[in-house]
């Protein structure tokens, strides 16, 4: 029986082959070592994401989530549910909170659900992968697996937008959150000090304003630069996309030689846990973070 | 389409204020904007360069009946749901929310600005994703690519070929979902049927013609 | 009377004794200040020393005592001798304090304590331990004129304290202003809702209370007397006028509304464009119905326009916010509201004031669907059978209208203190030298008085601005310019109920101490507790009239035969008469010309070869002493040349001190005090500024005596000034040895 069980909702990026396939490796990897089982929510679909406002409507939307919610309390009874994907995440519990305190809503989000022959009886939590590691290990039993210390790299924590706003990990201020940095200290990195740490890298709109998200992920990588990191480290797989394959453009647009490897917080607990370069994910990255391929070898 | 615009104009006759209440998202919350501003001085894409009319203003604008204005605006479609103007709104007004509420009623009744990329986008994502239940990425890009033609769409392939590659090697995208391959929900049918009936009882609660 | 027996005592303690040479100070207290007893003491505050000082005054015949040890300001409780004469020398805070502790400095530290026993001893011989006011009045009734809130608010808890009231109301009714309200605005949980106005509440309670006369239609129709002994008519309409005796003094005399039809292009015709107050009717006739115009139609929207007439830069309306209006025109926006969910209601303002739990309200007016709009309004006209309100949109930066069929001005408080007395005093002056306009222009001033004060400087209290009677709002926001008279509630600012209701307490408080101490012979504020009074020695008088006219609070009248009248209980004690007296006939038994010109003398002035200026310093006991004490205690060093005196305020500074001390032979003359002006800070309203303009006048002596004017100096300072001070004085220190030595030493 292992430690902690969760639904796992990977999300459509977090799936093999797909935009966030090294994220879900790296995953996988962290939560063997640290005994967590992800059992992932049989048959779940997309939560529509941000983005999905204007076709979809508001009750579709919430609907798609109900889903999930459904599937997940008839599957995996008793277990919350953790997304690793940022705006899954937030989607789903701002529908779970909307849903729980309009019943209206939830009147018609049950009436839409019969027709896919499912019913929701009491909505589980719903998680982000960094809380349950943070709440429900906590810093002390993460640090306890590291066997290779993250020593002399210096690593920019990209917070960003919506691991942190509106619901926070674990209470944390949304001005300046604290709980990326804390994690790189634990596996035994330097975490540098920068101003750009919880500002929107343009999500969406990277793909339909791209001179407008490129302006703002530009700001984020300089000032990553300026405060000596060598990598940027994120919560979240679009921040992770837009902060990493937009460097060449930006490159090209501004006159800049951005190369800065962009990694996610498993991949650095997988190698300090004396995980391997494929454990981590590490051949997934399209800027090649080489600092910690050679890390991995020794 | 400009029909449900008409229908819903005369329906809340020189009452903007109200239209927006009951239409769009959260719109009960606009009246409770006390004009502070520090959502528009929040706002990340307010300075890359500016919306037309940042958050507090299209708030003043609907207080002042400037429907058509607000209904044709650049500006809602600028929001990346990043929540900054959320968390720092001294009346807790769910700022994100309205913005995209605003813009979703302004594309049903037909009001959108055209060629609004972000608009387009929405609907590219949200029928990409729930034609199979999950997201198709690599069918995603070529319709955005694609939209303005095929010419176009080479052009902006081939700008971006090399990111692609790279995330092929990476393993990140895999050139076969452009077939129609790729990951699938089982209860396509279900989740299709489910959705139908979401969408009909939004319309009937909000009293446009579905 | 006693025969005089003169005693000083030296403390060696807080390191006095091994800092100074204390033998050589009691053998100056005993040759120079001729004492007749001087004693040292190890520890002069502890019980033993205060014993033996307590015993030479009971048993060896003491009659005067100088205490060398520490500032005046220190161990009061412990040094307290109410029956003979104390003079303190500041050899602490003064001298050790301040100077270094090295063999440099050993010799000038040990001058300046000399100095200082000289001067402590010279002052005691001058003084009087005072016997307080023969002319004490025991009235503890306190008159309260106007019944609106505040006025009832101060009679119920003065009574509630135990003291009788007598409360005086123009009007047919108790209740004032607040009796008009429909409803209030809320002041308790969950501030989502108008209140009952609570004013029925009130009269109820004054009616009940048996130590409390009312007297209604009536006005105060003159007061004369002082403190403790006030007599004030009391004319009642269609009746005999009464007199009462009365301690003290509350004017609660409230408010008018400004005139809206002052204010161009707003098109106020109390029909579709009304005040607060109107509204406030149409809302009681309504009684919770829709609510109608004067016309009859029924208002299905409405404009509420704020700052009308206030706040007003260009200076033509009033310039101040009356701080109640934006929760009013609130409130009254929720009467629509409340009655008539459909009716549009809106704000316009440029800022909306809503402090405290007023926030709540304010979010439960916009839930209920007013509407706020961030607009100045130019202009208001007629269009159709309603108004067109135009105005500026300040969010979307456009000219727009709003049409609406009644539209509410949220006009300011104006009050009502009474005529101006400097406008009053000129137009008396022209009067008196025949202009028939100014004679008529003085009988409609004093018509408006409210207190018909028969005070020879005016009919009412002295204002200061837009019309607010004088308090000095930095430190002491309740004392007005006359003494134990007291204003409440708008009248002294403006203010909404909640406010007046907690000011009028506060009034209560302050008349009843007034009344309280005034029945002891003793001044209440600033100077709490003093017993001294000035006399004026009438022989010498020439009846110029400086000292009845500069007096602060207008304690100074004058008799039949055109001498000043001082009545004790007027007085707070400044000395601001003394230092206008050109003759120097007044003083007090402690607090004299000579107190301050023996110690100025008493100091002992090196020749012009030694190098060793002698500074004056005259420095108020307000701010400026606190602050050279609190210098010493933070070990701050200022220059050993100084000689610091302190007086109760710049204005009891007479210039003979100054020609005195240049004749002496000091090399410079400081006035040390606070700041005078529109910013003012005296603790005595004009004294710092009498002393400074009297100073100015004494640069023609200066040049006369062909000394430079730069060694006079005035310093404005503040209590929080410890840190600089030490430097100031130490720059104009090194000023004055620039300038060189003063020719006039050892003449």
């Amino acid at each position: 029986m292992a430690k902690k069980e969760y639904a796992f909702y990977p999300g459509c990026s977090s799936q093999k082959g797909a935009s966030a396939s090294n994220y879900l490796t790296s995953v996988e990897s962290m939560c063997k070592t640290l005994d967590i089982k992800i059992t992932e929510i049989p048959d779940w679909n997309c939560c529509g994401a941000s983005i999905s406002y204007a076709e979809a409507g508001e009750l579709p939307r919430h609907v798609m989530n109900a889903r999930n919610f459904a599937l997940a309390e008839q599957n995996l009874p008793g277990q919350d549910i953790v997304a690793t994907c940022a705006a899954c995440w937030l989607g789903a519990r701002e529908s779970k909170e909307r849903l729980e305190h309009n019943s209206v809503l939830m009147a018609d989000t049950q009436e839409a659900l019969k027709e896919a022959g499912l019913n929701i009886k009491v909505i589980p939590e719903v998680r982000h992968m960094v809380e349950v590691l943070i709440e429900d290990l906590g810093y002390g039993e993460l640090a306890s697996h590291v066997k290779k210390p993250l020593e002399g790299m210096k690593f920019a924590g990209y917070v960003g937008c919506q691991t942190n706003r509106p619901f926070g990990i674990s209470g944390e201020s949304f001005e300046n959150p604290m709980y990326l940095d804390k994690l790189i200290e634990t596996v035994g990195g330097e975490a540098v000090k920068y101003d750009q740490k919880v500002t929107c890298c343009g999500g969406a709109l990277a793909f339909s304003e791209p001179d407008k998200a490129q302006a703002q992920i530009k700001d984020i990588i300089e000032a990553a630069y300026d405060s000596g990191a060598e990598m940027l480290v994120t919560p979240c797989p679009l921040c992770q996309a837009n902060t990493e394959v937009y460097q060449g453009q930006i490159n090209k647009k501004y006159g800049t030689k951005f190369n800065l490897p962009v990694l996610y917080y498993s991949q650095l607990m997988v190698l300090a846990y004396g995980g391997s370069a494929k454990d981590a994910g590490l051949n997934g990255q399209v800027i090649k973070a080489r600092k910690l391929e050679e890390f991995a070898s020794k | 389409m400009s029909d449900m615009n008409q229908q819903m104009a005369a329906k809340y006759r020189n009452n903007f204020l109200k239209e927006i209440e009951e239409q769009a998202e959260m719109g009960e919350w606009v009246k409770m904007c006390m004009q502070c501003g520090v959502c528009s001085g929040s706002c990340p894409t307010n300075f890359h360069p500016g919306w037309d009319h940042p958050p507090q203003e299209i708030f003043m604008m609907i207080r002042a009946g400037k429907r058509d204005e607000v209904l044709n605006s650049n500006s809602m479609w600028n929001c990346v749901s990043c929540y900054n103007c959320y968390v720092r709104c001294p009346r807790k007004v769910p700022i994100t929310h309205i913005m995209h509420g605003i813009a979703e009623y302004a594309y049903r009744i037909g009001r959108a600005p055209k060629n609004q990329p972000t608009l387009h986008l929405s609907q590219t994502f949200w029928n990409n994703a729930t034609k199979t239940g999950r997201v198709n990425e690599v069918q995603l890009t070529q319709s955005l690519y694609f939209k303005n033609g095929i010419g176009d769409g080479i052009k902006q392939a081939l700008a971006m070929q090399d990111v692609a590659l790279g995330l092929v090697k990476a393993g990140r995208l895999n050139p076969l979902e452009a077939l129609g391959m790729g990951h699938k929900c089982k209860d396509i049918k279900g989740i299709h049927a489910m959705l139908a009936k979401a969408r009909e009882l939004e319309a009937k609660r909000k009293g446009r013609a579905a | 009377m006693a025969d005089t027996k003169t005693a000083a005592y030296i403390c060696k303690g807080c390191e006095l004794g091994s800092r100074l040479d204390t033998a050589a100070l009691a053998k100056v207290a005993a040759k120079e200040g001729k004492m007749n007893l001087v004693r040292e003491h190890d520890f002069l505050c502890s019980a033993d020393g205060v014993a033996m000082i307590r015993n030479d005054i009971d048993n060896e015949g003491v009659t005067h005592v100088a205490l060398c040890a520490c500032s005046r300001r220190a161990k009061t409780e412990a040094f307290n001798f109410q029956t003979v004469a104390v003079s303190r020398g500041n050899l602490r805070e003064g001298v050790i304090w301040i100077r270094p502790d090295s063999d440099e400095a050993r010799e000038t530290t040990q001058e300046m304590a000399e100095d200082y026993v000289r001067m402590a001893c010279a002052e005691v011989k001058a003084m009087q331990a005072p016997k307080g006011n023969p002319n004490t009045g025991v009235s503890k009734t306190l008159l309260v004129v106007g019944g609106g809130v505040s006025g009832m608010t101060s009679a119920l808890e003065a009574s509630k304290a135990g003291y009788k009231v007598v409360l005086v109301e123009k009007t047919g009714a108790l209740g004032g202003w607040a009796a008009c309200l429909w409803k209030r605005v809320p002041n308790r949980e969950p501030f989502k809702a108008p209140m009952d106005n609570g004013v029925a509440d009130l009269i109820a309670q004054i009616e009940a209370d048996a130590n409390i006369k009312v007297y209604l239609n009536a006005v105060v129709s003159k007061t004369a007397g002082a403190p403790g002994r006030f007599k004030v008519d009391i004319a009642v309409e269609s009746g005999p006028t009464v007199t009462e005796d009365i301690g003290a003094i509350i004017q609660a005399t409230g408010f008018e509304l400004y005139d809206a039809s002052k204010i161009a292009g707003f098109g106020y015709d109390n029909a579709k464009v009304i005040d607060q107050a109107g509204l406030e009717a149409l809302a009681r006739a309504a009684n919770g119905g829709v609510i109608k115009r004067a016309d009859g139609k029924e208002v299905k929207s409405v404009v509420f326009v704020q700052c009308a007439g206030q706040r007003d830069a260009s200076k033509e309306h009033l310039e101040y916010c009356s701080g109640h209006c934006c929760a009013t025109s609130v409130k009254q926006a929720m009467y629509f509201k409340d009655a008539n969910p459909d009716v549009d209601t809106l704000v316009l303002y440029t800022d909306l004031r809503m402090p405290g739990n007023n926030e709540d309200f304010y979010r439960a007016a916009q839930n209920k669907g007013v509407i706020f709009s961030k607009g100045v309004v130019s202009r208001v006209e007629s269009s159709g059978d309603g108004c067109r309100v135009n105005f500026k949109d300040l969010i979307l930066d456009e000219e727009t209208a709003a049409e609406a069929d009644l539209v509410v001005l949220a006009t300011g408080m104006v009050p009502t203190t009474g005529p101006d007395l400097d406008q009053l005093a000129e137009a008396n002056r022209l009067a008196e030298g025949g202009d028939e306009a100014a004679k008529a222009q003085v009988i409609q001033m004093k018509a408006k008085s409210v207190l018909n004060l028969d005070y020879r400087q005016g009919p009412d209290m002295p204002q200061f601005k837009h019309g607010f009677n004088d308090s000095h709002f930095i430190c002491f926001p309740y004392e007005t310019r006359r003494t134990a008279i007291y204003a409440a509630g708008p009248v002294r600012r403006p203010m909404d109920i909640a406010q007046t209701m907690e000011d009028a307490t506060g009034a209560a408080m302050k008349a009843i101490q007034a009344m309280e101490n005034a029945g002891l012979g003793r001044a209440a504020h600033p100077r709490a507790g003093d017993l001294s009074f000035p006399t004026a020695r009438l022989e010498g008088c020439t009846q110029c009239k400086r000292c009845t006219v500069e007096c602060p609070f207008g304690a100074i009248d004058e008799d039949e035969k055109r001498f000043p009248l001082f009545n004790e209980s007027r007085c707070r004690r400044c000395g601001t008469c003394m230092g206008a007296c050109p003759v120097r006939v007044i003083s007090f038994e402690n607090y004299s010309v000579n107190t301050v010109g023996a110690q100025i003398k008493a100091v002992d002035i090196p020749d012009e070869f030694s190098e060793k200026p002698r500074v004056l310093i005259l420095a108020c006991e307000n701010d400026a002493y606190p602050a050279l004490d609190m210098a010493g205690m933070n070990r701050l060093e200022y220059d050993p040349f100084v000689r610091i005196i302190p007086v109760r305020c710049l204005g009891s500074v007479n210039t003979i001190w100054i020609t005195d001390a240049l004749n002496s032979g000091y090399d410079g003359v400081m006035l040390m005090g606070c700041k005078h002006g529109e910013q003012y800070q005296c603790h005595f309203v004009k004294g710092s500024e009498l002393g400074r303009y009297r100073m100015s006048k004494v640069y023609d002596t200066l040049k006369g005596m062909n000394l430079e004017t730069e060694r006079l100096m005035d310093l404005e300072v503040a209590i929080t000034d410890i840190e600089t001070l030490p430097q100031k004085i130490n720059e104009y220190a090194a000023k004055i040895v620039e300038m060189g030595m003063s020719p006039f030493k050892g003449l």
